[in-house]
């Protein structure tokens, strides 16, 4: 039998059909397994700069989103019997290697419960010392505020400030430094959103 | 070939001859952004391991279906398929492994040897033949991605298999090492450039050693000849 140049068109299009569909009832087969993954993922960031004891409230579902001028910033808010025990929400910082996530955990007297790194694309061995499982350099920042020390020593000691660079990477721990910074003054801009009623 | 598979020439040609990295000099990208550690390198071997079976195979039974004219388009579909089904699978249901290796998984669509055994063995294989190629030849570069990265990261941090009980369970920790105590680093390892002088230095010592081996079977050869006359 001799086939003319159409059957190309039916073999690709049968293939591509064919993966479309794979992909489809793989997309639907995992998503909510996903979507499940992600929120378990966030309560666990969340859980490392928020400590559990401290709020009673439903903090993922009570979330707002408030605009740091630049970007939508969702804020987590912890209360306990309805008084503010502390808010959490991601900052961004610009790395060697891309944007470094970091999420921030805030006392309502805007000095800090934790920090942890989200994602980063930063050099393996290098600049990835800002995750927890790599280094404690992040678990420095707890219990500093922007008084403490004062805004003009938060930077890395190489730009003349409080805090520790690391051999060989100084972009990295001064984006999240930065990062941390600007968090801090966010919440002073802000403060009063955050104790507002529901 | 065809008729009668020889699975031992197969995995002998695919760890060593004719290795993705150090033979067939396929699939230095990946070799290269991944391989700071040994670890690291693991991660991306294992995962790269597991697609490759999957398309060899795949592609080997769909073979007779594919005209060779829209062969390549047909691949790259199944290879990025399988490639993002695994991705989302993972994601779902091996989330803790996912986030050690979540990264390394989109790259492995764009890894040239995935298509290159597709093309040049599982198209004209049949199934079982060609999955044992891909095995055999995601092992080969498993083992060339930890070469690379082993030297990297005892050159370039004085460890080996830093964090490898994150990727594969508490259980390996015994195979991180710290070669040695209180190292500076030497970080033009952990950059890129070390990737490329780390793969250089290594092909060299291959060519040395092939050509060593060779000397070594001519003469064993020519004394065999000599004593049969």
């Amino acid at each position: 039998m001799k086939t003319g140049p159409w059957i190309h068109a039916v073999v690709l299009g049968g293939f591509a059909m064919a993966t479309a569909a794979l992909l489809s009832v793989a997309d639907i087969g995992t998503r909510q397994e996903i979507a499940l993954r992600k929120a378990e993922d966030l309560k666990a960031s969340l859980a490392q700069v928020l400590p559990a004891d401290l709020y009673d409230n439903d903090v993922v579902g009570e979330a707002l989103t408030l605009s740091d001028g630049e970007r939508d910033v969702t804020v987590f808010r912890a209360t306990k019997g309805g008084a503010l025990a502390g808010v959490a929400y991601e900052m961004v910082g610009r790395g060697y290697a891309g944007d470094i996530r970091v999420i921030l955990g805030v006392a309502p007297d805007g000095t800090l419960l934790g920090v942890r790194t989200v994602a980063h694309k930063e050099t393996p061995g290098l600049g990835d010392k800002i995750e927890v499982a790599k280094s404690p350099w992040i678990t420095r920042f707890s219990g500093l505020g922007l008084g403490n020390p004062p805004v003009e020593r938060w930077k890395v000691k190489k730009d003349g400030g409080e805090f520790d660079q690391f051999s060989g990477a100084t972009i990295t721990p001064r984006a999240v430094v930065g990062a941390i910074r600007d968090g801090l003054a966010f919440y002073d801009a802000n403060r009063a959103r955050f104790t507002e009623a529901r | 070939m065809p008729n009668t598979p020889r699975y031992g020439a197969i995995v002998k040609e695919a760890l060593y001859d004719n290795n993705v990295v150090f033979g067939q000099m396929l699939a230095l990208c990946p070799t290269l952004a991944v391989t700071s550690t040994a670890t690291n390198g693991l991660g991306m071997g294992l995962a790269t391991t597991f697609v490759l079976g999957l398309s060899n195979a795949a592609v080997a039974l769909l073979r007779n279906f594919i005209t060779p004219e829209v062969r390549i388009p047909a691949y790259v579909l199944i290879i990025a398929t399988l490639v993002t089904v695994v991705d989302m699978a993972m994601n779902a249901w091996l989330h803790d492994l996912y986030q050690v290796l979540g990264l390394f998984i989109p790259l492995i669509v764009v890894n040239c040897a995935v298509l290159g055994r597709a093309e040049t063995f599982a198209s004209r294989n049949p199934v079982l033949p060609s999955v044992v190629d891909g095995l055999a030849t995601g092992a080969g570069f498993a083992v060339a991605l930890m070469l690379v990265g082993g030297v990297r990261e005892v050159l370039g941090s004085g460890t080996l298999f830093a964090n490898a009980s994150s990727l594969l369970g508490p259980a390996f920790s015994f195979l991180e090492v710290t070669v040695v105590a209180d190292y500076g680093g030497f970080l033009l390892f952990v950059l890129p450039p070390g990737g490329f002088l780390v793969v250089g230095f290594l092909l060299a010592a291959k060519r040395v050693l092939d050509r060593r081996l060779e000397r070594l079977r001519v003469a064993k050869a020519a004394a065999a000849a000599a004593e049969a006359a």
